[in-house]
This record gives C-alpha cells, structure tokens and sequence, in this order.
C-alpha cells in the first residue's frame, strides 16, 4: 500500500522542517541528461521531495551503463528519459515527471527549459556541456545552472567538490580527470559528483547559494 | 594585474579568442566568464581583456 502524498510530505517534513519542505515541494528542476550524474541527481531530488522534475536525454540504456547509472537490466533498450520516470514513480509517486526523448540543442534549449528556474547540466561529452552552460548562461541569465565536470578516474573522491563561478553558475567535479583519458569511470566516483549537485541544488532551493 | 583563473597573467589586450588558443583549451569545450559575466561565444574575437579584469575559463571534460 503505497501512502498518501501528504504521509509523504509529512515523513519528509519531519526529517527537513516544514517549511523548506514546502519549498522543496514548491521547486521545479530540469535536468539534462539520464545518464550517471542526471539519473542518480533526479533520484535524490524526487526523494528530498522536490515537486516537479524534467528529465531530458535522447539515448537509450545499454549494459555498460549500469555500472553507474540507475537502471534495472530489464531496461536494457529503453529510452533512459522514459525509464528513469518510471523508476523515479516507484521511488517518490507524487513528484511530476516529465520525460522529453529528446537530443537538447542550443535552438531547442530555451524552449526545453521554459518554466524551471534551476537547471542541471548531467551530459557526458565535454563539448555537449560547454554548449549547454553557454547557451542557458547568454540566453536563460535568471536561472540557476548547476554544471558537472570531472569525476572520472580511481582518483580520491576528495577532489570532488563545488565551486562558485558566477552568481547563478555552480560547478561540481574534480574539473580535471576526462574519461577520454581512458582512466575508466567508476560509479561510486560517478556518484560524488551528483551528489554535489544535487544537493547544490537543495541549497539554491532553500535560499543557501554559498559552497 | 590581470587574473586568468585565480593566476596573474600577461594577457592585457589579447582578445578572448587569443587568449583560449594561448593557453591551449579546446574553443568547443569551454565557457568564458568576465568579471563575472559570461562572454558570448559570438563575441570572443571583439571581447579585449582590460588591466585588472578577472577572467574565468572553465574548460569542461568529459564523463557524466
């Protein structure tokens, strides 16, 4: 038996306070890409309760992503857009997930991201990000971005971290290790990194915007 | 004194544009913030850096 929404704002209320908890309830996130950082990001938004989440990616699941990425491997196939939304419903069934099987490009960005005033960046090629980043930072200069960049590599997971570049642009990763360096990504590592972004996003939510 | 990343650098009245080749990014991988302000990419040849601007080169790699 599945509880109600409002057990489940209450079981989250009385772990964050009631009032931020209506922030995060209140809150709308877009994240772009479903692979190792947007999958394990949206999955620790919806389950903080935050209410509304868009999850954009144009590919599908394969077996080498499930070293890092949250998927079953009975979803080998599907569109990771689709899958996460589901398994994102099983997770938290009253966030709203919108999932758009659709390659994000500098034309299409500013009508994809209409209506979310914070925004993760969770591509994997580095020129996928730079075009993103630059796109929302001319185009979109009211919205929170929230970027990953480095978190490839055994490299300590210490080096991982935020960093402030501007007013509305945060960047998580060790800024450094690409995977093209052919160092291997490792979930856990993955992981870090989402974690530093979705909970950068927790903090712009509630007001926090220091790191 | 101008500062490219936290560093003093000798890049007082180089473009953008010169100033990502000089210190070997990739123009296809990196965003470019101006005394806090992103510098369009349409703008990097016409953008000249001043004394004691602050420049930020963020060079994005890869994995996600």
């Amino acid at each position: 038996m599945i509880p109600s929404k409002e057990d489940f704002f209450n079981a989250l209320a009385a772990k964050h306070g009631s009032e931020l908890q209506k922030k995060f309830a209140a809150a709308s996130v877009a994240v772009c890409g479903a692979g190792g950082l947007g999958s394990n990001i949206a999955i620790a938004l919806a389950r903080a309760g935050v209410g509304r989440l868009k999850i954009i990616d144009f590919d599908k699941i394969e077996v080498t992503n499930l070293n890092r990425q949250q998927y079953f491997a009975d979803q080998i196939g599907l569109f990771k857009a689709q899958a996460l939304k589901e398994n994102l419903f099983k997770i938290a069934p009253y966030c709203e997930v919108t999932a758009e099987v659709t390659k994000i490009t500098e034309e299409n960005v500013t009508s994809l991201l209409k209506g979310f005033p914070i925004v993760c960046e969770a591509f994997d090629k580095a020129e996928a990000k730079a075009m993103l980043v630059n796109a929302i930072l001319e185009n979109m200069p009211e919205t929170y971005l929230v970027a990953g960049s480095g978190m490839a590599s055994l490299n300590p997971a210490n080096l991982i971290k935020t960093r402030k570049i501007t007013d509305r642009f945060y960047l998580c990763g060790d800024f450094t290790n690409d995977v093209d360096a052919g160092t291997g990504l490792f979930g856990a590592r993955v992981l870090v990194c989402a974690a530093h972004q979705a909970h950068t996003v927790l903090r712009i939510i509630a007001g926090e915007f220091e790191v | 004194m101008t500062k490219v990343n936290g560093k003093t650098e000798a890049v007082t009245g180089l473009n953008i544009a010169e100033i990502v080749e000089k210190f070997g990014y990739n123009p296809a991988r990196v965003a470019v913030e101006l005394n806090g302000a992103i510098v369009p990419k349409a703008r990097y040849a016409e953008t000249v850096v001043k004394e004691n601007d602050t420049l930020e080169v963020v060079s994005f790699v890869g994995g996600g």
